[in-house]
């Protein structure tokens, strides 16, 4: 459990953050998000105390972030930024290891980690581990530089617009990756972002912040449906928020018995798409299936019911 | 591919087969009666046999016709060392021929038509390694051969009759100390520089303060022309070796090899602390702030990320720094620093130009072989030499 507490940094006067609190619980994806100017770098920033905090703390797991030299502490939080920050000099299995590296760790363990990340990016270890980023596509370079962020299984990882220079389609496959492997890990993560489209398809909780505050903490469909102030509205938007607020559920949840005839969709599939599904097949029920079994029906009634459940 | 440009010339291969056919018109070689009195030029045509001349003119038109073709930089380059070599083997066959029966004061030098064909050669061969552009390692190799072919020419009598080698003849013992006194000069001062300027540039990297202070101190001395900074050094050494008690006893004074030292030091700190800071500063901002972010201390960061992204930024100023000091130590000999610069000064105040050019073509040659050995070693450094186009 991560616990801010009232923190605040000071520049020249002016509050970049301004006494902002709240607890991360373990094993969850929290995503912050605000314009650019809203302090939520600066927030991420005084976690690893790369920015010292001007007032306030930080505790991890009931600990002051204060009690151990920045270095040590910086070893055990992962730490992942836009532009990858891959070093240009050293092989993919010089730099996931960088981290298992300063800590330590002896070669065999540092070298089965690597391999082990790796293939849990999807990127073979026999052809990846030698290669240079340079030599990757903008994809692969942003996965090794998540993968370095979790090499040394860190309590917690820090991320700050990871997926920010990469290209929509790639950025989707890249969200979808890190929420899978975050699943399969149970790591905690703090994700900057500035789109709350990310911020919504990741965040077990979603942080808002406005000029150095928090103005919204909580979870992604009462971000949607009850924003807090005119600020997240409009981060939220207008038009389309039913739509946001179908993408956060799952098939499965409102799921009728019986089947029916037609194409299928999986039970994992969300309300946005099925109801896309509906609307393109121009039916009004989808057979839903899991595992290549059936396991009933979704029907448009029941999904435009869900969307109206929070007006 | 169109044909058209299979069967075209390449543009300076074109430029250099012209200039070569012009350069065969200036006198090759010059007879002079003594070392002293100016010489009377001699054609090509005329320095030896006719069979040996045109043996001799045969390679270097065939150099000049291979330097033609425009997508075979290796028939290049092979063609431009044989033309190298006979004009070469021409100089020695004419030294032999010329100076039968002329006398025993008699000299001859190459002339302008020589150094003429040497230099378009040279850039024949210069243009075709650069289309070739080779690896370090391939460089280094080429180096070799040309070093141990020039070696060669060197050891053996083919030259030993040129004015060049008869000045060299009278002053053997000279010639050895001067050479390592100019090594010392230039590799000594560089060695200092960089002892003190990696410190340095590192502070300043650091210290942005101390940066804004320092780098204008610098780049200050560096405008003081040289003549004036060997100048200077005079009055200051030699009040120094006056002055300070044991300072004499270790060779400090207003004139020697102390202040010509100096001198060159001062001149080198400029490329030495720019280069390192902007080696130091070259590393890509998400590259440092990842190293910090995952727990870097500062000297990691600096041992394992900093210097090596930023080594060829920096060996490329100790190529400049060794370049320059090669150069300038000819003028510490102003100064009675000692080096090429010796004969060099002698030979003007002589007129004797073989004199002069025993200070200057080997000061040339040093200078370009340590360009080519540094530039290697800043391929040798780069990073990623995979990621290289």
């Amino acid at each position: 459990m991560i616990e801010i507490d009232a923190i605040t940094k000071v520049y020249d006067g002016t509050p970049a953050v301004d006494a902002v609190s709240l607890t991360v619980e373990t094993g969850t994806i929290t995503a912050i998000v605000g314009t650019s100017g809203s302090g939520k770098t600066t927030l991420l920033r005084m976690i690893n105390r790369l920015v010292e905090p001007s007032s306030g703390e930080v505790r991890i797991n009931g600990e002051p972030t204060t009690g151990l030299p920045k270095v040590t502490l910086r070893r055990r939080i992962g730490y992942a930024i836009q532009g990858h920050g891959l070093f240009p000099h050293h092989s993919v299995a010089r730099n996931i290891g960088a981290v298992p590296r300063l800590l330590g760790w002896p070669r065999d363990e540092i070298r089965a980690r690597v391999d082990e990340l790796l293939e849990l990016f999807s990127m073979p270890p026999d052809a990846f581990r030698d290669r240079y980023p340079g030599e990757l596509s903008g994809g692969q370079q942003q996965r090794v530089g998540v993968a370095r962020a979790l090499a040394s299984r860190p309590d917690m990882i820090l991320m700050d617009e990871p997926f920010g220079a990469l290209d929509p389609i790639i950025r989707t496959r890249a969200q979808e990756d890190l929420k899978r492997i975050q699943q399969a890990l149970g790591s905690t993560i703090l994700i900057v972002t500035h789109d709350m489209e990310e911020a919504i398809q990741l965040g077990d909780k979603v942080a808002v912040m406005d000029a150095g505050k928090l103005v919204q903490y909580a979870a992604p469909a009462e971000i949607i449906a009850k924003p807090a102030t005119e600020f997240v509205a409009e981060m939220v938007g207008g038009v389309d928020r039913p739509l946001k607020m179908l993408s956060l559920v799952p098939v499965s949840e409102i799921v009728e018995e019986g089947a029916v005839d037609g194409p299928a969709i999986g039970a994992e599939t969300s309300l946005r798409d099925a109801l896309s599904t509906c609307l393109w097949s121009g039916r009004d029920a989808l057979r839903v299936e899991r595992e290549g079994r059936v396991v009933g029906h979704v029907t448009l009634a029941a999904i435009r019911a869900r969307a109206e459940a929070h007006r | 591919m169109p044909a058209r440009r299979l069967t075209a010339v390449s543009p300076p291969g074109a430029l250099f087969a012209a200039l070569g056919a012009l350069a065969l018109l200036a006198p090759f070689m010059t007879v002079a009666a003594n070392r002293i009195v100016a010489g009377e030029g001699v054609g090509i045509w005329t320095i030896a046999a006719p069979g040996a001349v045109a043996g001799g003119l045969a390679t270097v038109a065939l150099a000049l016709l291979l330097g033609l073709l425009p997508r075979r930089p290796w028939l290049r380059l092979a063609g431009a060392a044989l033309g190298l070599a006979g004009v070469v083997w021409l100089l020695g066959q004419g030294t032999q021929t010329l100076l039968e029966g002329a006398g025993d004061y008699a000299r001859v030098s190459p002339a302008p038509g020589f150094w003429y064909l040497l230099v378009i050669l040279g850039l024949l061969m210069a243009d075709a390694l650069s289309a070739l552009s080779p690896g370090p390692l391939v460089r280094a190799g080429l180096l070799a051969l040309a070093l141990l072919a020039g070696a060669m020419v060197l050891q053996s009598d083919a030259l030993a009759q040129l004015s060049i080698f008869r000045e060299y003849d009278g002053r053997r013992a000279a010639f050895a100390t001067a050479f390592w006194r100019h090594l010392g000069l230039a590799f000594g001062s560089l060695a200092v520089a960089a002892a003190i300027g990696f410190p340095l540039g590192i502070a300043c990297h650091r210290n942005t303060r101390l940066r804004a202070a320092l780098l204008p101190v610098l780049s200050f001395l560096q405008t003081i022309p040289s003549l004036a900074m060997f100048g200077i050094m005079i009055p200051l050494l030699g009040w120094v070796g006056d002055s300070v008690p044991g300072a004499a006893a270790f060779g400090i004074a207003g004139i020697g090899f102390a202040p010509a030292f100096l001198a060159l030091v001062l001149y080198s700190l400029l490329p030495v602390v720019a280069n390192t800071v902007a080696g130091l500063d070259s590393t890509p901002p998400a590259a440092r702030d990842a190293a910090r972010g995952m727990g870097m201390t500062s000297r990691q960061r600096l041992w394992q990320v900093e210097l090596p992204l930023g080594l060829p930024v920096i060996l490329a100023g100790l190529r400049i720094v060794l370049v320059q000091n090669i150069g300038l130590a000819v003028i510490a000999a102003l100064i009675g620093g000692g080096g090429f610069g010796t004969f060099v000064f002698q030979g003007l105040n002589q007129t004797a130009t073989d004199l002069i050019l025993l200070g200057a073509l080997p000061t040339v040659a040093l200078a370009l072989i340590a360009a080519i050995v540094m530039d290697i070693l800043v391929d040798l450094t780069s990073p990623t030499p995979e990621s290289h186009p």
